[in-house]
């Protein structure tokens, strides 16, 4: 370091105190930065809550021992859904506040044009990179080993490292709100425009450290899901026996594989250009900025399907379960669902069709993107084909389902009109292509991953959630999806364009307002999802799953009492078919005792996923910040870590004796036999306690 | 795999069965080696992007005026790192020989000193050959063919140097613990590593220099 140079910048690099987001509403009353410090003080204040109810209620020592430090796939799986839930609502409520602000857009409004480009650049950024990223990948994690009939994942210290940089990466964007601006380049952020040139400030700066380290984090669980399904799966457990959710799980995780580099190597590039003045993408001499949209979205494609495959996942999960069938079309769906991830790497350019190429190349691109509706209709067909006939109940997971398959298709249908590129010329950057990509990502994704909670929830904490305040959810969603984004198609074949702050056309008003109306379904369906949290907890004790399959489920995770043990099966099952678990119950032979035991091994604890979250975040904000001693010492730490991990191996495994699992799971299936059984019927009820009567055969057929 | 469905009667097993558990293989060096190929597929996409963005920017824009393959690059530098590192994949092969065949440690410690010596010699071949294009005036901040080289180029010896450190590990490892398992396994993934940066470099000589001479 330079000692010529004053002391406080060498630290604190360009902060200083415009930076303070949360002081700005002292200097400009206006009702703009009263927002904007008000989403810097909600983060301040939301913190300190946040740890005055750990120290009140005496949790630190818990969540440390049992959560943070731990390598259990469960648990790591809730911290990632965790953090998707709390991003989830920092981007619901960006997406109303800028619902809000184009209602009242007409010639005005109130906010100025930077803040709302920031809005919608954090709000993209977040759903796809903080919630929906977290959250599949936090149901995958929960999820997959179960299916397969694993202990755990291949690498489990791995997987904790994994969340740690995920959550650096959310914890950066978090800071933004607090601590100078985030990019006003939306979530692609295309260059020129992020270059230094236009937005010398933080802002891309943001944007790019937290993809860097989330990117990391998801290539490393990519890699180990993959391992863990070709090499963890049950004796028995062949690929073409593996649940379907199994199968997405391996798609998405190829695909993470694969379709992280690209974005590693737009953002890395873009660092190069903004912090050492490189030329990859700069209007001078000789950048070319087409390279990074080709980069962004080579990645970004395939990253739809990463959002997507994984909830295809759930619904054909759920779909067989609720309709008390065997899931039609297996081998189909399978196909299809590998189809779609290769496909997926082969349509990128229809992102771009408006920038430059000549008209056969984006005709090409333009049939390969049709061709993905091929695939995908298979599925809409299989799943219907399952519920056909089926002893269907309309539980929360199901009006999920439902309203997907309507509202999927019409999406589909959008997406099959912008792939013609002489119609997307007309449309392209209008809200009619925003309205499309809410289309998919609201009833496909979202809903999806809300359907898997709801699925779940019980396998995880040992109790149901509250289908009341479920429903009051699941259909404010629907109903508020619709009205905020239907209109979305009109004015934007009207003309109007995305990413713009107000209008001077009259006749968007009306359209704009019924949006806005819709937005006030979304925040009830919020706000139901919290209560639903709250009231389930209150009432936990009525809800018990103590048999373990309280929606008289399919497959291996089912089998297995709820709340999970940490070694999750007391005993390696062998599978001999598909739907193991239902074959079994079907043949009376649901809860069976195993003829022995053995000693269960298990991975120790590890700093390593603390160390990365910390030390992860205080790079990036080295970085950001251009404090190079911070971004420095921090990564020097994660690098020692590492080394020093790899050279100490694990030091904390723990053997769980034979005696002990025994004990456990005789307990378990004894308490078992005293639970009376359920039919579908009173599925909903208080009596359900997780053992399944077995359906009289006509109403299963 | 479907030992326990064929060693008992089929009709008798409808879905699930529990035996108790018999030797459950645990596979790690397995595991890990699988998961290093998959995290090496994932690093050569990385590098094929930067030799993609590299192919674009061989056009008269973006050398922006400046300094053009042709007037860069010399083939005898490149040429000396080419041989440098070519040999040293030959000598950690030996080294990974040395260990199949249980050689003693001394003879493995000595292949893979060698090893690392070439690899220095190679980054220093490069880091000199870098010192000269800055003198030329051909530094990364001249133009989009410069910025693309210094992207591509350096990666691979950001690689190499990676490689080096977790050379110097294993040596400190293999001297104070002699030739375990856990040794054996990371060896093997280093190895492949080694061999991965030598493929790399092939397609930089022939894409950035020959190519650039052609
Ligand atoms: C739940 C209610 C939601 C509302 C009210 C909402 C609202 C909005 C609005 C108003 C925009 C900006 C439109 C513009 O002016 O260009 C936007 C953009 C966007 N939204 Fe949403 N959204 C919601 C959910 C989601 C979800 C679930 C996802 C993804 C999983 C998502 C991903 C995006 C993306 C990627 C953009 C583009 C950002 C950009 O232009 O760079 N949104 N959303
Ligand atoms: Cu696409």
């Amino acid at each position: 370091m330079n000692l010529t140079q004053p002391f406080w910048p060498a630290v604190l690099g360009r902060l200083d105190l415009d930076s303070l987001d949360f002081l700005k509403v002292f200097f400009h009353p206006t009702l703009n930065d009263v927002i904007l410090s008000g989403a810097a003080w909600a983060v301040l204040v939301g913190g300190v809550l946040g740890v005055a109810v750990l120290s009140y209620f005496k949790l630190w020592g818990p969540m440390w021992r049992n959560y943070l430090v731990s390598v259990d796939h469960k648990r790591i799986g809730i911290m990632y859904i965790v953090l998707a839930l709390i991003m989830l609502a920092r981007g619901v409520v960006e997406g109303v506040v800028m619902r809000t602000q184009q209602a009242d857009g007409l010639g005005g409004g109130f906010l100025s044009a930077n803040h709302y480009a920031q809005l919608f650049s954090t709000h993209g950024t977040i759903m796809i990179f903080f919630m929906a990223m977290p959250f599949l990948t936090g149901l995958i994690n929960i999820v997959v080993p179960l299916q397969i009939g694993a202990r755990d994942v291949s690498f489990p210290m791995l997987n904790s490292v994994s969340l740690g940089l995920t959550v650096s990466g959310a914890a950066l964007i978090m800071i933004s709100l607090v601590l100078g601006e985030f990019s006003t380049g939306g979530w692609t952020a295309y260059p020129p425009y992020t270059e230094m040139s236009f937005q010398p400030g933080v802002g891309p700066d943001y944007w790019i450290w937290s993809l860097i380290l989330a990117g990391v984090g998801s290539t490393l669980t990519g890699i180990n899901f993959v391992v863990t399904i070709f090499k963890e799966r049950a004796p028995g457990m062949t690929l073409m026996r593996m649940p379907m959710f199994t199968w997405t799980a391996l798609c998405a995780s190829i695909l993470l594989i694969f379709a992280l580099p690209p974005l590693t190597v737009a953002a890395l590039m873009l660092a190069a250009d903004r912090y050492l003045d490189f030329h990859f993408f700069t209007n001078a001499l000789g950048g070319n900025m087409m390279n990074f949209a080709n980069l962004v979205w080579l990645f970004g494609h395939p990253e739809v399907y990463i959002l997507i495959l994984p909830a295809f996942g759930v619904y054909s999960e759920i779909v067989a379960t609720y309709s008390g069938k065997r899931l039609y079309g297996y081998g189909s769906l399978v196909v299809a669902t590998m189809s779609i991830a290769i496909l997926s790497f082969t349509v990128w350019l229809h992102h771009f069709f408006t920038m430059g190429q000549d008209a056969n190349v984006n005709a090409a691109f333009g049939i390969a993107t049709m061709l993905i509706g091929i695939p995908t209709g298979v599925k809409v067909y299989d799943w219907m084909a399952t519920m056909y006939r089926g002893r269907v109940r309309m539980t929360v997971p199901m009006i999920y389902l439902s309203s997907f398959m309507v509202l999927f298709v019409l999406g589909g249908l959008s997406g099959i009109i912008l792939a013609n590129p002489s119609i997307d010329f007309q449309v392209h950057n209008t809200l009619f292509l925003v309205a499309h990509f809410h289309n998919m990502l609201i009833p496909g994704l979202l809903f999806g991953m809300l359907a898997g909670y709801t699925y779940w929830f019980p396998k995880v904490f040992g109790f149901r959630l509250n289908d009341r305040w479920g429903y009051i959810s699941a259909y404010s969603w629907i109903v508020g999806f619709v009205l905020v984004f239907f209109p979305l198609y009109v004015v934007g074949l009207m003309g109007m364009t995305r990413r713009t702050v107000s209008y001077v056309d009259p006749a968007y008003q009306p359209w704009m307002l019924m949006s806005g109306v819709g937005a006030i379904f979304v925040t009830v369906a919020l706000a139901a999802l919290v209560v639903q949290l709250y009231v389930s907890i209150r009432e936990r004790n009525y809800t018990r799953d103590i048999g373990g399959d309280p929606w008289d489920a399919r497959t291996l995770e089912w089998a297995t009492p709820s709340p999970l043990p940490a070694y999750n099966f007391a005993v390696i099952p062998h599978v001999h078919a598909r739907e193991a678990f239902a074959v079994a119950k079907e043949a009376g032979r649901g809860y069976q005792e195993p003829t022995g035991y053995a000693d269960i091994h298990l991975p120790g604890d590890t700093y390593m996923g603390v160390i990365m979250a910390v030390f992860g975040t205080a790079f990036g904000f080295g970085m950001i910040w251009y404090m190079w001693w911070l971004a420095v010492v921090s990564f020097a730490v994660m690098a020692v870590a590492f080394i020093v991990r790899a050279l100490r191996g694990d030091r904390a495994a723990i053997t769980i004796p034979a005696a002990q699992v025994e004990a456990e799971h005789k307990a378990w299936l004894a308490q078992v036999r005293t639970v009376t059984p359920v039919t579908r019927e009173r599925e909903l009820e208080h009596a359900n306690h997780g053992v399944a009567a077995p359906e009289t055969k006509e109403v299963a057929a | 795999m479907s030992h326990a469905a064929t060693m008992e009667p089929a009709g008798q097993n409808p879905g699930l069965t529990f035996g108790a558990e018999h030797a459950h293989d645990h596979d790690h060096a397995g595991k890990a080696l699988s998961g290093f190929w998959l995290f090496m597929m994932s690093d050569l996409i990385i590098f094929g992007l930067f030799f993609a963005t590299y192919g674009t920017m061989l056009v008269p824009m973006s050398f922006a005026g400046g300094p053009t393959p042709k007037e860069l690059f010399e083939i005898p530098g490149a040429a000396m790192e080419t041989a440098a590192l070519l040999t040293s994949t030959l000598t950690f092969g030996f080294a990974s020989l040395a260990v199949k065949y249980n050689f003693a440690k001394g003879k493995v410690l000595g292949w893979l000193a060698i090893t690392l010596a070439l690899g220095m010699v190679f980054l220093g071949l490069e880091i000199s050959e870098f010192a000269r294009m800055f003198a030329e005036g051909a530094v990364p901040q001249r133009s989009g063919f410069l910025s693309s080289f210094f992207g591509l180029v350096p990666l691979h010896g950001a690689h190499v140097t990676a490689g080096s450190i977790w050379l110097i590990m294993m040596m400190v490892q293999i001297a104070r613990g002699g030739i375990t398992d856990s040794v054996r396994s990371r060896l093997a993934r280093l190895a492949l590593f080694w061999h991965f940066l030598d493929i790399i470099w092939i397609g930089i000589f022939s894409v950035v220099y020959l190519g650039g001479l052609a």
